[in-house]
C-alpha cells in the first residue's frame, strides 16, 4: 500500500494549496492597488509548483504523497496526487494565469483612487478558488475534501454577485442554497462511511468498502449531493443565471473551474473509493442525466438572445459529457468501474472544456464591454471590429463542437470508443446529436458576426491587446490540446 | 433499544425534516433553518458514532468528535454567508424571493 512515506517532491503538494491562500491573507492585509500585484505575482510561482508537481509525477513510479506533519494514515492525513490530480492541477494553473491578465483591466485599481470593494474581492476570491481546487485534486481524505468543498462554494458564491445587483445576488443566494444542501448530503454520506468502516482516507477506504448497503447509501447521498453542486441536470436550475449574471472574468472562473470541483470529487468516489459498490444500473442512471443534461442545455442555449446566456447554458450541456464517463467506464465483465479510454476521455473533456469555456466567456466579456450589449441579434460586424475575440470565440467553439485537433474532439473520440468498445451504442447517439446541437448555435454566432452592419459598428470602448491575447491563448490551449494525442498514452488513467 | 439507536433515528427524523423543508419552504430563512435542522442531524448521528469507540475499551472515539467541531465551525459559516446574502437582497429588491424576474435576462443592459 503506497501512502506509507512522503515520496520526492511531495511537499510541492503543499505548496500548490497554501501558496494561493497565503496570497490571499497577504492580498487582505495589504489592500488596495496591491491585491492585483500580489495576486498576479503568485500566478506565475503557482504555475511553476503545478509543473513541478507534473515532473515529480513523472518521474516518480506511483502517486506524488505528502504526510502532512509526517504522520500517515489512518493517524494522520495525506495530500496524494495521480495522474488525474496532476493534469487538473496543471489545467487549473494555466487557466487561472489566463483568467489573471485578461481581468487586470477589467478589475485595476488606478494609481491615486481609492479601492473598490468589485476588484478587491474579486482577486482575493480568484486566489481562494484556486487554492481550493488545488486542495479538492490533492486530498486524500473524504473530510478534507469536504472541507475543501465548502471553501470552494464560499469562494464562488460571491464571485457570481460581485456586480450587486439584485438580480445576481438572487442567483448568488439560490447557488448558495443548492450548494449547501449538497454539501449536508455529501456530509451525511462521508459520516455513513466512517461508521461503517472506521476511516476516511481514500486508499484505506477503498480497501475495506464492500458492496454492502451502507456503502451504496452512502454513494448515492454523496454522488446526489454532489450533483446539485456540479449542476448536473435537472439540478442546473441555478447554474445559467449565476454564471450569466456574473462578470465575465468571474463567469469564465466559475464556468471554467468552479463546478470541476465537486465533479472531481465525484469521480474520486466512483472510480477510486468504491468501484466495486458501483452497480450498472447506477452508473446507466448517470450517464442518463448526464444525456439529458447535453440534450437540453444544447436546446435552450439555441434559444438565447444574449450572448452571455447562451455560453452559459452550453455549460450545462458540456456538463453533461462530464457524466458519460460512468456508464463507459463500467466494466461489465468485472461488475466494476475500471479505468480505461473512458475515464481518459472524461478528464480530457474537464480539461479542454475548462480552457474553452473560459475563452469563450471571456471573449463575450470583452464584446459586451466593446459593444455595450451582448444581443446575437445585432452582433454584425463584431468579427472586423474585434477579429481576435471572435476567432478566440470561435477556437473554443470548435473544441466544444470537438472538431479535430481540438481538445474536445480526443475527449469525444475516447468517448465514443469506449462506447463502441462496450457495445454501447445509444451514448454514441447522445455524443454525436449533441456535437451537432453545438455546432448549430456555434454557427448561429458566428454567422452573424461576421455579417456586414446595415450601419457602421459603434466601438465604445476599444479592448486591450493583453485581454485579447489571453483569450485566444487558453483558446489555443484547447485546441492544440489534442495533440497530446501523439504523445505516449501510458496516459492519465494510472493511477 | 440502546442509546445509540435512539440517537440515531433522531437523527434520521432530523436528516429528513431538514430535507424536506429545504425542498418545500419557500422564503429563503426558512430554508436555511431547514439546512440547519439537517445539519444538527448529521451533527447527532455523528456524535453516535463516536460512542461506537467504547467497544474498544476507550470511553468514546475522539476522531468523529474532532470532525464535528469542524463541521460546526463550516455550517456556522455558511449561515452567516446566507444570512449576509440575504440581507444584501432585502436592502437593494425589498423582496425576499427567490423567484426571478421573468424578462430580466432576456434583454437589456447588465
Amino acid at each position: 500500500m503506497d501512502g506509507a512515506t512522503s515520496t520526492d517532491g511531495g511537499v510541492l503538494l503543499a505548496a500548490a494549496v497554501l501558496l494561493p491562500f497565503v496570497a490571499m491573507l497577504l492580498g487582505m492585509v495589504v489592500g488596495g492597488r496591491q491585491v492585483q500585484r500580489v495576486a498576479l505575482a503568485v500566478m506565475p510561482v503557482g504555475l511553476a509548483v503545478a509543473v513541478g508537481t507534473a515532473d515529480a509525477w513523472l518521474d516518480g513510479s506511483g502517486p506524488v504523497v505528502y504526510l502532512l506533519g509526517g504522520w500517515a494514515p489512518p493517524l494522520g492525513i495525506a495530500l496524494r496526487a495521480d495522474g488525474a490530480a496532476v493534469a487538473m492541477l496543471l489545467a487549473v494553473a494555466v487557466v487561472v494565469c489566463g483568467i489573471g491578465v485578461y481581468a487586470r483591466s477589467d478589475f485595476a485599481t488606478p494609481r491615486g483612487s481609492a479601492e473598490t470593494r468589485t476588484s478587491y474581492s474579486y482577486w482575493l476570491l480568484l486566489l481562494a478558488v484556486w487554492g481550493s481546487l488545488n486542495l479538492v485534486f490533492v486530498s486524500s481524505d473524504l473530510f478534507t475534501l469536504y472541507v475543501a468543498l465548502e471553501l470552494l462554494t464560499f469562494a464562488g458564491v460571491p464571485l457570481v454577485c460581485l456586480a450587486g445587483s439584485g438580480e445576481t445576488l438572487r442567483a448568488a443566494l439560490r447557488y448558495l442554497l443548492f450548494a449547501l444542501c449538497g454539501s449536508v448530503l455529501y456530509l451525511l454520506g462521508a459520516v455513513l462511511l466512517y461508521g461503517g468502516y472506521g476511516t476516511l482516507d481514500i486508499p484505506l477506504l477503498a480497501g475495506r468498502v464492500g458492496a454492502e448497503p451502507i456503502a451504496w447509501t452512502a454513494l448515492a447521498l454523496m454522488t446526489v449531493g454532489l450533483l446539485a453542486k456540479t449542476a448536473l441536470f435537472p439540478l442546473h436550475l441555478w447554474l445559467p443565471p449565476a454564471h450569466g449574471g456574473a462578470p465575465a472574468a468571474a463567469s469564465a472562473v466559475l464556468s471554467a473551474l468552479v463546478i470541476k470541483g465537486s465533479w472531481f470529487l465525484v469521480v474520486r468516489l466512483w472510480f477510486d473509493v468504491m468501484p466495486g459498490v458501483v452497480t450498472p444500473s447506477a452508473a446507466q442512471l448517470l450517464g442518463a442525466l448526464g444525456a439529458g443534461a447535453i440534450l437540453f442545455g444544447n436546446a435552450v442555449a439555441l434559444r438565447q438572445v444574449r450572448l452571455k446566456m447562451l455560453v452559459a447554458y452550453s455549460t450545462v450541456a458540456q456538463i453533461g459529457y462530464l457524466f458519460l464517463m460512468f456508464p463507459l467506464a463500467y466494466d461489465t465483465a468485472a461488475g466494476r468501474i475500471a479505468d480505461g479510454l473512458a475515464y481518459s476521455g472524461g478528464l480530457m473533456h474537464a480539461i479542454s472544456h475548462a480552457g474553452a469555456k473560459s475563452a469563450m466567456f471571456m471573449a463575450a466579456g470583452s464584446i459586451y464591454s466593446a459593444l455595450g450589449h451582448d444581443r446575437i441579434a445585432d452582433l454584425a460586424g463584431v468579427a472586423r471590429a474585434l477579429p481576435v475575440s471572435t476567432f478566440a470565440f470561435a477556437l473554443g467553439g470548435i473544441s466544444l463542437v470537438g472538431l479535430p485537433p481540438a481538445g474536445g474532439f480526443l475527449a469525444k473520440w475516447w468517448l465514443l470508443s469506449a462506447a463502441v468498445g462496450g457495445a454501447q451504442w445509444w451514448w454514441a447517439l447522445v455524443l454525436l446529436v449533441g456535437g451537432l446541437l453545438t455546432a448549430t448555435y456555434l454557427f448561429a454566432v458566428l454567422s452573424r458576426a461576421l455579417r456586414v452592419p446595415p450601419a457602421p459598428l459603434v466601438v465604445r470602448e476599444p479592448v486591450a491587446r493583453s485581454r485579447e491575447l489571453a483569450t485566444l491563448t487558453l483558446a489555443l490551449a484547447s485546441v492544440l490540446l489534442g495533440l497530446v494525442a501523439l504523445l505516449d498514452l501510458r496516459s492519465l488513467a494510472g493511477a | 433499544m440502546s442509546v445509540e439507536t435512539v440517537f440515531a433515528l433522531a437523527a434520521c427524523a432530523l436528516v429528513g425534516i431538514g430535507l424536506y423543508g429545504l425542498i418545500a419552504q419557500p422564503h429563503p430563512l426558512r430554508k436555511l433553518v431547514a439546512f440547519n435542522v439537517m445539519g444538527t442531524g448529521v451533527f447527532v448521528l455523528f456524535g453516535a458514532l463516536a460512542r461506537r469507540g467504547a467497544a474498544a475499551g476507550l470511553a468514546a472515539d475522539p476522531v468523529p468528535q474532532a470532525l464535528l467541531i469542524t463541521a460546526i465551525v463550516v455550517a456556522f459559516a455558511a449561515t452567516a454567508m446566507t444570512v449576509a446574502l440575504l440581507l444584501r437582497l432585502i436592502e437593494s429588491t425589498d423582496s425576499a424571493s427567490l423567484a426571478a424576474e421573468p424578462p430580466a435576462d432576456d434583454v437589456g443592459p447588465r
